[in-house]
């Protein structure tokens, strides 16, 4: 597959942008995901109320592919419930093993469509569902400690 | 251009007009020549048998494969007594087979073990095991931002007390060879004992154990144009003979009781199991190869290219390059393109066929040292050409359009 649809607008653009690259207040969990073959290396913080993703935010650094995906994560799932936010990571990670196809289907996860490309790209998948892996753990972690 | 070197490796003829590999990461693993090849399907062809086992015509054949490969070995890193050849699956396990054998046994509680900041994993973990179990200090010769390390460190950090250093031969990374003679030297004024690692000198320095006065030294067959899962550690015959077996089983053995065993002679008390011997014959064409070129070629050769590549990278804007223009250098160069994570430097050059290396080259400690957690290696070996170093640094050019930058 080519370079352009990897390193596509929507890529690079996320991978450079700061706005969710920060650490937030009092974060009510957080989980830190490592991939060690590339270095990529993500602490993802969440401020989960009433059920609800408040604030979310990042901070680590990794490859394009790896802080653009993390980037359009937070964008997606700020404001939505944590079941919401499940289902998207699930949807997310079968659209990267090739699970999931159907463009309908795949539409409500927006800008981060971006990364259907890579399944073709066996030594990246990982650093697209990065974000995603550590958003589920982290979230996990969150219906812990509910419980 | 072409080049009667490259032509002899097998791998280089796939979409050679189209879209030719331009393979950067010999430091990972080497390519193998066509006679290498050729030798390995021989003995499986011809000679299969499991090695020291059967009395018949293809077990003695295969017998005799396997011990003339550790006798080329032997001949080639100048080991006087090829019996202290020891036939492992690489460095990792020959560096192991040290710690575990050496280390556990006769490095004790307040001892300290000594190696350089530029050591791969494979020669730093296995030691903070051993001091870790044996309550032993694991201390650092550290070299300066380029790689070099000073005497006035080596004399620091190798004093009474220390009963084991290891360093390596040439830096994974940054391609530095390290004062090694002068380690050793010192090692042994303190009275510890010194283990080389090799696996990155070997395909590019003649190796001489006698010379360096070694007491380990280890090195990987597949970075040596050789097949995966053979390597190599020689030792001084007076600490083989005192270790225990690393591992136990067949062949390692002289007799066995309910109860007990007892060892058999070296090497074969280090060689559990059916071993490798495809591998070692594999081992021997290469360095067959290898004395068929000449190292005083394949240095030349290198020289030229490694020199070539250090200045080109250097003229390639928005590039960092890591490591000393004083120093003696071999194999690798580490870089970093500025703002642009080394993966990604490395799927993008791919697309033009350049095969580099990205990471943190099982070498954590050093990156920090440096300055960066991770970065980009090209590596060398006596078939890359000039027109292999013009292709990296053209593809460099592009990485930063392609992540958006302006320039
Ligand atoms: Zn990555």
């Amino acid at each position: 597959m080519g370079l352009d649809q990897i390193y596509t607008q929507v890529i690079t653009e996320n991978s450079r942008s700061t706005e969710h690259k920060h650490p937030i207040d009092c974060p009510t969990h957080s989980h830190e995901g490592v991939n060690p073959s590339c270095g990529d290396d993500i602490k993802l913080e969440l401020k989960v109320e009433d059920g609800i993703i408040k604030d979310a935010a990042f901070v680590g650094d990794g490859c394009a592919i790896s802080q653009a995906s993390t980037s359009i994560m937070i964008d997606l799932i700020l404001g939505r419930n944590v079941d919401d936010a499940k289902r998207l990571a699930s949807k997310f990670i079968g659209m990267i093993k090739g699970e999931v196809t159907d463009d309908e289907d795949l539409e409500e996860l927006e800008d981060a469509q971006a990364f259907k490309d890579i399944s073709h790209m066996p030594a990246r998948v990982k650093c697209a569902v990065l974000s995603w892996h550590t958003l589920e753990k982290a979230l996990n972690d969150a219906l812990d400690q509910v419980q | 251009m072409s080049n009667s070197i490259k032509d002899q490796f097998p791998v280089f003829r796939q979409n050679a007009d189209e879209k030719p590999i331009v393979y950067l990461d010999s430091a990972a693993t080497s390519q193998r020549p066509e006679s290498v090849i050729k030798a390995v399907d021989d003995f499986y062809y011809k000679h299969n048998a499991n090695p020291h086992r059967g009395s018949y015509q293809l077990g003695i054949e295969a017998t005799e494969a396997y011990e003339n490969a550790r006798l080329k070995v032997a001949s080639f890193i100048n080991a006087k007594d090829p019996s202290c050849v020891i036939f492992t699956r690489n460095t990792t396990e020959s560096m192991n087979l040290i710690a575990y054998s050496y280390g556990m046994n006769f490095i004790k509680e307040g001892d300290r073990v000594v190696i350089t900041i530029l050591e791969h994993h494979s020669n730093m973990i296995p030691w903070q095991q051993v001091c870790r179990a044996k309550g032993a200090k694991l201390d650092y010769i550290y070299a300066d931002k380029g790689g070099i390390i000073s005497d006035e460190e080596i004399e620091a950090k190798i004093t009474d007390g220390v009963k084991l250093v290891a360093a390596t031969h040439v830096s994974n990374v940054l391609g530095i060879k390290t004062p090694i003679e002068k380690i050793i030297k010192r090692a042994h004024e303190v009275g510890a004992v010194a283990a080389v690692d090799a696996a990155q000198s070997s395909p590019h320095i003649k190796l001489d154990v006698e010379a360096l006065d070694a007491d380990f030294l280890a090195f990987s067959g597949h970075k040596l144009y050789s097949p995966l899962g053979v390597g190599v550690l020689w030792g001084k015959r007076e600490l083989l003979d005192k270790m225990p077996p690393f591992l136990t089983g067949g062949d390692m053995i002289d007799s066995v009781r309910e109860q007990d065993a007892t060892w058999a002679e070296l090497p074969n008390k280090f060689e559990a199991g059916t071993q490798n011997a495809g591998g070692a014959v594999g081992l021997a064409a290469a360095i067959d190869w290898i004395e068929s070129v000449g190292f005083d070629k394949i240095e030349a050769v290198e020289r030229e290219i490694y020199d070539y590549a250090w200045a080109k990278l250097k003229e390639v804007p928005h590039l960092t390059v890591y490591g000393s223009d004083k120093g003696e250098h071999y194999g690798a160069i580490a870089f970093n393109v500025d703002d642009v994570h080394p993966h990604d430097v490395a799927t993008i050059l791919d697309a033009d066929g350049v095969c580099i290396r990205s990471g943190h080259h099982c070498a954590q400690p050093l990156m920090g040292h440096i300055g960066t957690s991770s970065c980009c290696r090209a590596s060398f070996a006596v078939y890359n050409t000039k027109e292999d170093v013009d292709a990296l640094c053209a593809s460099l050019l592009k990485v930063r359009k392609w992540l958006g930058f302006e320039d």
